[in-house]
């Protein structure tokens, strides 16, 4: 079987794989990381959303062997190391942008995705730049005021608590 | 999935030999459609040839004709920020799927699919491109041959596309919100030789150019031109998103709409 060699949050990440092995089966079943989830079949859902090289990608559609050398960033890296929450994390917190969490590991890559290019996007960039991650719970109304906070932007305006 | 190998050439000489050395082998550029297909075992490759290793098809440059050309294995997201010479297919690009969508997908990738309610086929049959592969240039008049069917023979790759750069132009969707793909999608183009019409979604024969609009166009470019012009709903894709009539009566809304938009 072939290896496939990464940094995944920061550390090395070696295993081997198969032809067909999807990045996010290397990521949950060799690397035990099971943040990163898999809601579809379809390409269509968006939780299995993780940065590669700094973009954001559906993992469950990338090949781990397309992954070599790359610099992989998942949910588990998104805290600092002794569990304080990034921005975007507290965010979705403070505002309650999340009810079951199965969509949130993709919702809060595919937002800080969309921060590091547009630091401050109105809550239409923010709804388009969100259209590739389904959240079968919130209305997504939250979720968005969330992100509108994450980037220092007053939510008070967006109305419906 | 089946089972299957990968293989991640570094030159497109190394890539087609890959490629012909079986029958069952297929060239991987950015999954964003072969993967799912993968998934639900419609395909059964013995070997993926991955392109997205050969830097030499990756990236956007200017021809010494003034065309945008555009190397097979570049990103929609690269499109979208680097085509700025062309903004009606930067826009295009920009609005394909969503943003992680947009950071695998590749040019050469749409193109060779030719799914019928893809966006890039309406581009590159409205901007009259020149589709290059590992062994010869295919005029887009001739590349588009039916539903997912192309002048592609087997073991080619697509290389590089070069789009000559209108006066104007634009591209007006009609997006399929579950799938975003275009239920209807044209794409218009004033050319100094004249103007071109691409439709694509609609067509059960795939993308098309609407040659009545693009004559109407061409004496006179704007919306009012259309008046009086329309499509049959016969040969247009009939399912569960809309009958045929309904997108034939689409083609003629958006083609007003990317009319006006061109400005
Ligand atoms: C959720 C979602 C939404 C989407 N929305 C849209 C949309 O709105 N509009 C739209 O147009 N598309 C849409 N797509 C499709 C997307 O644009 C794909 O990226 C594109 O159609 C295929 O490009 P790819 O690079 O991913 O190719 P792949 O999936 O890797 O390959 C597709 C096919 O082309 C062949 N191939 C690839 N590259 C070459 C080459 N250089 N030479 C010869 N053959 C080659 C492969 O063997 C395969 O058969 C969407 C996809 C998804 C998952
Ligand atoms: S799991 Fe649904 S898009 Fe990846
Ligand atoms: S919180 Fe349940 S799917 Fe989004």
């Amino acid at each position: 079987m072939p290896q496939v060699s990464m940094t995944v949050n920061g550390k090395p990440a070696t295993g081997q794989i198969e032809g067909r092995t999807l990045l996010v089966d290397f990521i949950r079943e060799t690397l035990n990381l099971t943040g990163t989830h898999v809601g579809c079949d379809t390409s269509q859902c968006g939780a299995c959303v993780v940065h590669v090289n700094g973009k954001a990608v559906k993992s469950c559609t990338m090949f781990a062997a397309e992954a070599e050398g790359a610099d992989v960033l998942t949910i588990e890296g998104v805290a600092a190391p002794d569990g304080t929450l990034d921005t975007v994390q507290q965010a979705f917190h403070e505002h309650h942008g999340l009810q079951c969490g199965f969509c949130t590991p993709g919702m809060v890559m595919s937002a800080k995705a969309l921060l590091a290019e547009n630091p401050t996007p109105t809550e239409a960039e923010i709804r388009d730049y969100l259209e590739g991650n389904i959240c079968r719970c919130t209305g997504y109304h939250n979720i968005v005021k969330a992100i509108m906070a994450a980037s220092g932007q007053d939510v008070s305006k967006i109305a419906a608590e | 999935m089946y089972a299957f190998d990968i293989e991640r050439p570094t030159t497109v000489a190394d890539a087609v030999k890959l490629l012909v050395a079986s029958e069952e082998n297929q060239p991987l550029s950015g999954g964003q459609t072969l993967i799912p297909t993968l998934k639900q075992r419609l395909a059964s490759p013995e070997t993926l040839i991955s392109l997205t290793g050969i830097d030499e098809i990756k990236g956007i440059c200017e021809d010494d004709s003034g065309r945008i050309c555009i190397g097979a294995a570049t990103t929609h997201a690269e499109v979208a920020s680097g085509a700025g010479k062309y903004p009606a297919l930067a826009a295009l690009a920009s609005h394909i799927g969503d943003p992680a969508v947009r950071n695998r997908g590749t040019i050469g990738g749409s193109l060779a699919n030719n799914d019928p309610s893809a966006c890039y086929p309406a581009a590159a049959l409205g901007s009259g491109a020149v589709i290059v592969t590992n062994s010869r240039d295919i005029a887009a008049d001739d590349y588009f041959q039916g539903m997912f069917t192309t002048a592609l023979e087997p073991g080619e790759i697509i290389t590089e596309v070069k789009f000559p750069v209108p006066q104007k132009a634009a591209y007006m969707k009609f997006e399929q919100p579950a799938s975003r793909f275009a239920l209807v999608g044209v794409f218009v183009a004033q050319y100094e030789g004249g103007v071109r019409v691409a439709v694509t979604g609609a067509s059960e024969e795939g993308v098309f150019r609407w040659s009545e609009a693009e004559a109407a166009l061409s004496s006179d470019f704007s919306a009012s031109a259309l008046e009086g012009l329309s499509l049959p709903g016969d040969g247009m894709i009939s399912d569960m998103h809309g009958s045929g009539d309904y997108r034939a009566h689409l083609v003629a809304v958006m083609t007003r709409r990317a009319v006006t938009a061109a400005g």
